[in-house]
């Protein structure tokens, strides 16, 4: 077994300390006085790509084959996509309820 | 080449690469079938989280006042569970290499060491629980504002706490069979993808219910 389809040391450590910063900086964020949509959108952009270098490189599907890669994501992707359409329903309680009030 | 009912065996995979024909024949993803049943797992199990989740959201944007109760002592002990638990999966990785490299005292303490960090996580969650509920969060009551707050968290962050201590059951185990020469290396790969998925879903969770609901005022 050859070990150059892996991540090296170097990667790992690299990932490591990307991850670890990018939560300082999540961290430092939430106690801004930002919107609460747009530190949202942020905060759910930013773990996104933590979770892509999880999935990568900690999990090791960079390296495997691509047919592995397009069996899981992009079902999982489509399925997340899917789930947002009860947001609708939730603004429109939200709504009613400004009406009442 | 393996048998139908037989292990694949890592060398099998590999020379999989070399078979001439059209790529995908005989094995099309190239990976062990325990590893390719965890990566379903995984994948199912991230839509039982994600439905948690878009739960916590709808609750959330329908909510008049949600509660935003935790002060910096929370946000601090949250952010030391997140780093606890990145580290671990960097633990988890090195446990893999060694393994992999057929390095057996290497792979187990790797894997304890792995597992010693969700132990850190869970303790240091059970504390923040502990007080939550020492200031009256209940599932259905809290002294805030919307009661279905309490639901809401316990859900989410006891699931995760759920899998957290499976694994380190699980961690255990493989570190236990590893080390008595009864589960391969490739049994310790499929243990670190859990592991790692663990860690993948509270980078979704931490900012979503910590810091979404920091105290900053």
């Amino acid at each position: 077994m050859e070990h150059a389809e892996t991540a090296g040391n170097k990667i790992v450590f690299s990932v490591w300390f990307g991850l670890l910063g990018l939560t300082v900086f999540e961290v430092i964020l939430a106690y801004r006085q930002l919107p609460l949509e747009t530190m949202l959108t942020v905060l759910m952009f930013l773990s996104v790509i933590k979770a892509a270098l999880i999935i990568a490189y900690f999990m090791h599907l960079r390296y495997e084959r691509a047919s592995l890669f397009v069996t899981l994501i992009p079902a999982l992707v489509f399925v997340l996509i899917m789930m947002t359409v009860i947001f609708a329903d939730s603004s429109r309680l939200a709504h009613m309820r400004s009406l009442v009030q | 080449m393996s048998s139908l009912d037989g292990p694949v065996s890592a060398a099998a995979v590999h020379d999989a690469h070399d078979i001439p024909s059209w790529g995908g024949g005989s094995l099309p993803y190239a990976v062990p079938s325990k590893k390719l049943g965890m990566w379903l797992f995984i994948v199912s199990d991230a839509i039982t989280f994600s439905a948690v989740i878009f739960a916590y959201g709808y609750l959330r944007l329908a909510a008049a006042a949600w509660p935003r109760p935790f002060e910096t002592p929370s946000i601090v002990n949250a952010t030391v569970m997140t780093f606890v638990l990145l580290s671990s999966s960097v633990a988890m990785v090195l446990a893999v290499r060694a393994s992999s490299l057929g390095k057996v005292s290497g792979a187990v303490g790797w894997l304890v060491a792995t597992a010693l960090g969700g132990v850190i996580f869970d303790v240091l969650h059970i504390r923040e629980w502990l007080g939550l509920i020492g200031e009256g969060v209940r599932p259905f009551h809290n002294p805030w504002g919307t009661p279905m707050f309490g639901a809401a968290f316990f859900t989410m962050t006891g699931l995760h706490m759920l899998h957290v201590t499976i694994g380190v059951v699980y961690l255990l185990v493989i570190a236990v069979g590893f080390g008595r020469r009864k589960f391969s290396a490739a049994d310790v790969e499929v243990s670190g993808l859990y592991w790692h998925f663990v860690d993948l879903v509270w980078m979704f969770i931490f900012p979503l219910v910590y810091l979404l609901s920091a105290k900053t005022a």
